[in-house]
């Protein structure tokens, strides 16, 4: 299987200027590779830079060294040092993101939140639209809720949206950031179906799960980060 | 076929600023600014008053000459050209259809005493269109788009509510479907849900008509909403730049920094 995600050395510091400059290391040395169909799963403390390593494979937060490979449309491109629109054309094709929490957009009716990504790659509208009802009713989310926007669901419900979001499109590319952190165990079994069904399908998945029964079901491998720490 | 063209057109920039300066005697309001806009991209520029975010828009649109630097922008032809180069028609051609303007003031980008209908065909009829009942079907139909109930087509905008006001000013500059469009901080003014709803309709509009757009604006949340890449601009000088979730959610610069943590939670 192909190689999707080549991480080599990749390194995160934050400096706070509005707090004296203070310089805050977040990890270093990142260094893993996913395959096609395979799912890593980033495991250690809070803190430890997890969520970070997924924000910085994104291209969400910058990259001060290393190299961050992505197999996109056939060829690696080094999200560390790409243009703005080559990683927003890497986000349309490539790579799928679940945060942690949604960013509800005012006013937009749930099923378009969904449907969105399908849309700005060509699908029409009602297709985007029925595909997007489709996975809410995987998720148990209620077809009377589908026209109200997001942002007055439960904390779960909310999840379910976001997860229904980053499933949608047919992307090589997987992020997940506890996806199932807030959800019920008949959700959970859904999500993890779900990402069973990406794998099978040949998408590489980077996951955090703190969840030991959903590791175990879901991880083809866990990475330790505690390994890349940077605060000497 | 048509994909591989469209495709060929994107990779090539719609417009390139070289090195833009304006100053007014010895104040320098703009120094050295240079990027490259691609079709279908939307770039917004924030900062403080004072920052030289209006200068810049201004000298991007042709309306004000740059000390030094240059804009060019490929026509519909495919030529990139220097915009001080151009002959006064097609200076008009860009105005009045190639490029869109919304002001800040719907006032200054509508007529408030001639109908809502008239504003948006007025830009029809000076490229040319002459039969009136399919100026007034166009009119309608983007009164539609922007959400403005077409019994109202024949009230002139002074009657109109702000929100209402920016939506026709809004039509009034996509009827002609431009390829770029200048907003010069389309949302202030406006109370908080109607700007929801005005933001909502605009990102929808540029998404699917795959317009380019230049945004100028001092709020953040606009910047995320409708932009895919940011300029931060403080005393004239553009200080970051970048995608705009990675500028917002990871920003390098000190200013940038500020105004970022200075975001009041809802």
């Amino acid at each position: 299987m192909s190689v999707m995600i080549e991480m080599t050395g990749a390194e995160k510091t934050f400096t706070m200027h509005l707090q004296g400059g203070v310089r805050l290391p977040v990890v270093r040395g990142v260094t893993f590779q996913v395959k096609a169909g395979e799912c890593v799963v980033l495991s250690g403390p809070s803190g430890a830079g997890k969520s970070s390593i997924l924000k910085m494979i994104f291209g969400n937060y910058r990259c001060d060294g290393g190299r961050i490979g992505i197999r996109h449309e056939g060829a690696m491109i080094d999200i560390a040092n790409a243009e703005p629109r080559d990683i927003l054309s890497v986000r349309r094709a490539t790579i799928g993101y679940v945060s942690q929490f949604l960013r509800a957009i005012p006013r937009v009716p749930t099923i378009d939140v969904v449907a969105e990504p399908l849309i700005v790659t060509g699908t029409s509208r009602a297709d985007a639209r029925q595909q997007a009802g489709h996975l809410l009713r995987r998720l148990n989310i209620p077809e009377r809720l589908w026209a109200l926007p997001p942002s007055t669901f439960s904390g779960g419900e909310q999840q379910r949206v976001n997860i229904a979001r980053g499933f949608i499109s047919d992307h090589p590319v997987l992020l997940l950031d506890e996806p199932t952190a807030s959800l019920d165990a008949a959700n959970r079994e859904v999500v993890v179906d779900l990402i069973d069904e990406k794998k099978n399908a040949g998408v590489a998945i980077v996951a955090i799960v703190h969840d030991d029964e959903i590791r175990r079901w879901i991880a083809d491998r866990v990475v330790d980060v505690t390994a890349f720490a940077a605060a000497a | 076929m048509v994909e591989m063209q469209r495709a060929a057109q994107c990779d090539q920039p719609l417009l390139v600023a070289e090195g833009l300066s304006k100053s007014y005697g010895r104040l320098a309001a703009c120094r050295d600014v240079s990027f490259t806009l691609y079709p279908g991209e939307v770039l917004a520029i924030v900062g403080e008053s004072g920052s030289g975010k209006t200068t810049l828009l201004q000298m991007l649109s042709a309306q004000l000459a740059p000390t030094a630097g240059r804009v060019s922008y490929r026509m519909r032809d495919g030529v990139l050209r220097d915009l001080s180069s151009l002959g006064e028609a097609e200076r008009r051609f860009l105005f009045r259809t190639d490029w869109g303007y919304v002001h800040q003031d719907p006032a200054q980008g509508l007529r408030m005493a001639v109908s809502a209908g008239a504003n948006v065909g007025e830009r029809l009829m000076a490229v040319g269109w002459s039969h009136y009942g399919r100026i007034r079907d166009a009119a309608s139909s983007w009164l539609e788009r922007v959400e403005i109930d077409t019994a109202r087509i024949d009230d002139a905008p002074r009657t109109y509510s702000g929100g209402m006001r920016q939506r026709l000013q809004i039509a009034r500059n996509l009827v002609t479907e431009p390829r770029l469009v200048f907003m010069d901080e389309p949302t202030g003014g406006l109370d908080v849900s109607v700007q929801a709803r005005l933001l909502d309709l605009m990102r929808n509009l540029v998404s699917e008509l795959g317009l380019a757009a230049i945004v100028v604006t001092h709020d953040l949340a606009v910047a995320r909403l409708l932009s895919h890449r940011v300029m931060v601009m403080k005393g004239g000088q553009v200080i970051e730049t970048g995608l705009t979730d990675q500028v917002l959610d990871d920003p390098h610069e000190p200013y940038t920094q500020l105004l970022v943590s200075s975001i009041l939670p809802p």
